[in-house]
C-alpha cells in the first residue's frame, strides 16, 4: 500500500513549494498562479453561495416548522402543512437498492475486465459501458416506463410468493415503485461503478501481482490479495461517485417511482424522492410557503449530499492510513 | 485594425435605429395553452414584423410569480390569481381569458369500452371510497357494461399543472367531501393513488396497469386517440368531452360571468355544456409603460378577430361569442 500513497505524496510536496514563492517569481509565474487560485476559489464561492442560497429561500419553512420539518410526514401544499421525511426515505431506500445491485455487477465486471478478458474483449465492453453512462436520464426513464415497469409488474408476484414472508416483498403490483426506481438507478450508475474500478484495477502494478503467481497463488487469490486491496480505495471512491448521482438523479425516477410521499416497508408501493418533488412542483409552486418548502428540500439533498461526501473522504482516508 | 473599428462603428450606428424601431413584449406562464400562444405570436409577427413577443411556457406558477416581479409584461395562468396574490401584484390585474380546455378521465378496465361517469362516483374514486369497479354506484351508472370486481387502481398527475387544478376544481364543486378534506389547486395531497409525470406519465400507467383510471386534458386524448369516459354535467346529461362540449359551459357560465373573469366554469349549467372545462388566461397590467399597452392591446385585438379561428385546428375551444364580446370591452381598456 505504501506505492498507492506515493503517487500521491509527490504532487502534496510540489504544492508545498508553489505555496512559498521564490524571490525569483516571474510576474508571468505570478499571474498564473494568482488565476488558477481565483479559478479553485470561485468552486469554493460558488458552493458556499449555493448553500446560503438555499437557507436564505426557505427560511419561511424553517421559521414555521423547524427542524421538525425533517421527520414530519404531511405534504399538503394547499392545507400549507409541510414536511421531509418521506422524500428523505424515498431518496435513501432507492439509492441504496441502487447500490445494492450496482456494486456486484460493477466491480464483478470492472474485474473481469482488467483481470481475466482478452485484451480486445475488454476494450469493446469498455466502450458500451462508456456509452452506457452517456444516455439521458430521461430516455432511462422512457425506457423505465416501457419496458422496465412490465417487467417489474410480471416478476412481482413471483417475488411475493417466493419472498413474501418478508415485508419488502408484499403489496399490489403496480410495476411501478421504490423497486421500480432501484432498478433504473442501478442501470445509470453502474457505468461508473464498472469504469473508474476497471481503470483503477488496471493501475496495479505487475510485479505485484507476478510475485503471487510466482508463490503459486490462484487468479483468485491474486485478485482478493492484491489487486482488490491495492484498488480499494479507489473503487470506493466510484461508488460514492456513483451514490452522488444516484441520490441526486430527478427525471428517471420521478417517471417510475409513482411520486406518492408516503413511508411503505414494502418495495412495490410507490415512493417520492427529494429531487422529484422539486421538479414536479417548482414550476407551478406559486404560494411563498410551497415555494420555500421545496427550496428548504433543495437545502435539505444538499446536506445530505455533503454528509455522504464527508462520509466518503473519511472512509477513504481511513482506509489509506491503514494500507 | 483601424479599419476594422471604424466598420464596427458604422455597423454599429445602422443598427441603432433598426433596434429601437423593433419592440419585443415577453411573457411567461402556462405550459396548456404554449402550443396555440406560440403559433399566436409567430402569425402575429407576420401581420406586424416590427414587433416580437417572446414566451416561456415555464408553468402558471412561474407566470404568475414573474409577472407580479414584473419580470415579463404579460403573464398566462390556467387557474386565476387569488386576491392575495393580486395585492401582491399590485392590486389591478387583468384576466384575458384566450381559450378553452378541457379534462377526461381515461380508463382501463377489460372489456369495458363506454364509461359513463359522474362527479360523486369520480370524487369517491379519487378520494378512496369507491375502491372496485363492480361498486353499486358504478354499476348504477353503467347498467349495460360489464363492470369487472377488479380494484380500482387511480392514477394522477405527479406535477403542479393547471389539468389537475381544472379536475380538482371540479370535484371540490361536486363534493363538500373533496372540498373539505383535499381542496384546490394545482399540486394537492392526494388521499390515494399512484403519480405519473405529465400527459404522457397518466396515459402510460393508465394503459399498462389494469383496473387504472386517471385524467388527462381532452387535447391531448384527442392528439392521442385515447378512450375516454363521459361525464354526466349539472342538466344530468352524460356528455363526452368535445371542443363543443367546452365552449357550450363557457357559454352557459357566460350570463353569470364576473366582470374581471376570473371565473370558474367547471359543473356549467347548459344541457351540451361538458362539466370539466376551463379557462386559460393572458395576465395583463390594466397600465403598461410607454408603448408596451398599446402593443399588448393591438395584440389582443387581433388574437380576438383572427387568432381565434386558429384555436379549434389546435385542439382547443374558441370563446363563445357572449365572451368574446365582453372581452374585447376590456381590452380596449388597456393603457
Amino acid at each position: 500500500m505504501a506505492t498507492a500513497a506515493a503517487p500521491d505524496r509527490i504532487p502534496s510536496v510540489a504544492r508545498g513549494a508553489a505555496a512559498v514563492p521564490g524571490p525569483r517569481e516571474r510576474a508571468g509565474d505570478r499571474l498564473f498562479r494568482l488565476g488558477v487560485a481565483a479559478f479553485a476559489l470561485l468552486i469554493l464561492a460558488l458552493t458556499a453561495a449555493l448553500a446560503v442560497m438555499l437557507a436564505v429561500e426557505s427560511r419561511g419553512t424553517w421559521r414555521s416548522f423547524g427542524f421538525s420539518f425533517l421527520w414530519s410526514t404531511e405534504w399538503d401544499p394547499i392545507g400549507g402543512k409541510f414536511g421531509a421525511l418521506p422524500f428523505l426515505y424515498g431518496t435513501l431506500v432507492s439509492s441504496a437498492l441502487a447500490l445494492l445491485i450496482a456494486v456486484p455487477l460493477g466491480v464483478g465486471s470492472a474485474i473481469f475486465l482488467a483481470e481475466l478478458a482478452p485484451r480486445r474483449v475488454s476494450d469493446a465492453v469498455s466502450f458500451a459501458i462508456e456509452l452506457l453512462a452517456a444516455v439521458p436520464s430521461v430516455i432511462l426513464g422512457l425506457m423505465g416506463i416501457f419496458l422496465l415497469v412490465p417487467w417489474v409488474r410480471a416478476a412481482e408476484p413471483f417475488l411475493t410468493r417466493w419472498l413474501g414472508w418478508l415485508p419488502l416483498f408484499r403489496g399490489a403490483p403496480y410495476g411501478i415503485g421504490l423497486l421500480a426506481a432501484g432498478l433504473i438507478l442501478s442501470l445509470m450508475i453502474l457505468p461508473y461503478i464498472a469504469a473508474i474500478s476497471r481503470e483503477v484495477l488496471l493501475t496495479v502494478p505487475r510485479p505485484l501481482k507476478e510475485g503471487l503467481y510466482a508463490l503459486g497463488a490462484t487468479r483468485w487469490e491474486v485478485v482478493r490479495g492484491v489487486s482488490l486491496p491495492y484498488a480499494r480505495s479507489g473503487i470506493l471512491g466510484a461508488i460514492f461517485l456513483a451514490l452522488g448521482r444516484a441520490l441526486g438523479e430527478t427525471m428517471a425516477v420521478t417517471m417510475v417511482i409513482g411520486n406518492t410521499p408516503q413511508i411503505s416497508a414494502s418495495l412495490f408501493s410507490p415512493a417520492y424522492t427529494m429531487s422529484a418533488v422539486i421538479a414536479n412542483e417548482l414550476a407551478e409552486a406559486s404560494s411563498p410557503d410551497h415555494l420555500s418548502a421545496l427550496v428548504a428540500i433543495g437545502l435539505t439533498l444538499f446536506g445530505l449530499t455533503v454528509v455522504v461526501n464527508g462520509l466518503a473522504r473519511l472512509l477513504i482516508r481511513r482506509l489509506e492510513a491503514r494500507g | 485594425m483601424k479599419r476594422m473599428l471604424t466598420m464596427i462603428a458604422a455597423a454599429a450606428l445602422l443598427a441603432a435605429p433598426a433596434a429601437a424601431r423593433a419592440k419585443s413584449l415577453v411573457g411567461a406562464g402556462s405550459t396548456f395553452g404554449y402550443p396555440i400562444y406560440s403559433k399566436w405570436f409567430a402569425e402575429y409577427h407576420k401581420v406586424k414584423p416590427g414587433l416580437q413577443i417572446n414566451y416561456q411556457s415555464i408553468g402558471s406558477g412561474g407566470g404568475i410569480l414573474q409577472f407580479t416581479n414584473k419580470t415579463v409584461d404579460f403573464g398566462a395562468t390556467d387557474g386565476p390569481m387569488n386576491d392575495a396574490q393580486i395585492e401582491k401584484a399590485g392590486g389591478k390585474v387583468l384576466h384575458i381569458p384566450t381559450v378553452l380546455g378541457g379534462v377526461v378521465p381515461i380508463f382501463n378496465v377489460a372489456g369495458v369500452k363506454e364509461l359513463r361517469l359522474d362527479g360523486p362516483a369520480l370524487a369517491g374514486i379519487y378520494l378512496g371510497k369507491i375502491t372496485m369497479w363492480n361498486d353499486p354506484a358504478l354499476v348504477k351508472l353503467n347498467p349495460r357494461a360489464k363492470l369487472p370486481a377488479e380494484p380500482i387502481v387511480v392514477i394522477h398527475r405527479a406535477d403542479g399543472s393547471g389539468t389537475t387544478y381544472c379536475f380538482v376544481d371540479y370535484l371540490s364543486k361536486v363534493s363538500p367531501e373533496w372540498k373539505a378534506k383535499v381542496g384546490l389547486g394545482t399540486s394537492v395531497d392526494w388521499p390515494v393513488g399512484l403519480g405519473g409525470k405529465g400527459s404522457e406519465g397518466v396515459t402510460g400507467l393508465v394503459k399498462q396497469n389494469p383496473g387504472a383510471i386517471g385524467y388527462v386534458e381532452l387535447i391531448y386524448a384527442l392528439q392521442n386517440k385515447l378512450g375516454y369516459a363521459s361525464v354526466r354535467n349539472r342538466a344530468g346529461v352524460f356528455v363526452k368531452g368535445t371542443l363543443a362540449g367546452v365552449t357550450a359551459a363557457a357559454a352557459g357560465a357566460a350570463r353569470t360571468m364576473p366582470k374581471d373573469f376570473r371565473v370558474s366554469i367547471t359543473n356549467a349549467p347548459g344541457r351540451t355544456a361538458y362539466p370539466i372545462s376551463t379557462f386559460t388566461w393572458l395576465l395583463v397590467y390594466p397600465k403598461n409603460p410607454a408603448g408596451k399597452g398599446v402593443e399588448i392591446r393591438d395584440f389582443l385585438r387581433w388574437e380576438l378577430k383572427s387568432g381565434q379561428k386558429m384555436a379549434a385546428g389546435l385542439g382547443y375551444a374558441p370563446l363563445p361569442l357572449a365572451v368574446k364580446a365582453k372581452v374585447a370591452r376590456v381590452v380596449e381598456t388597456i393603457e
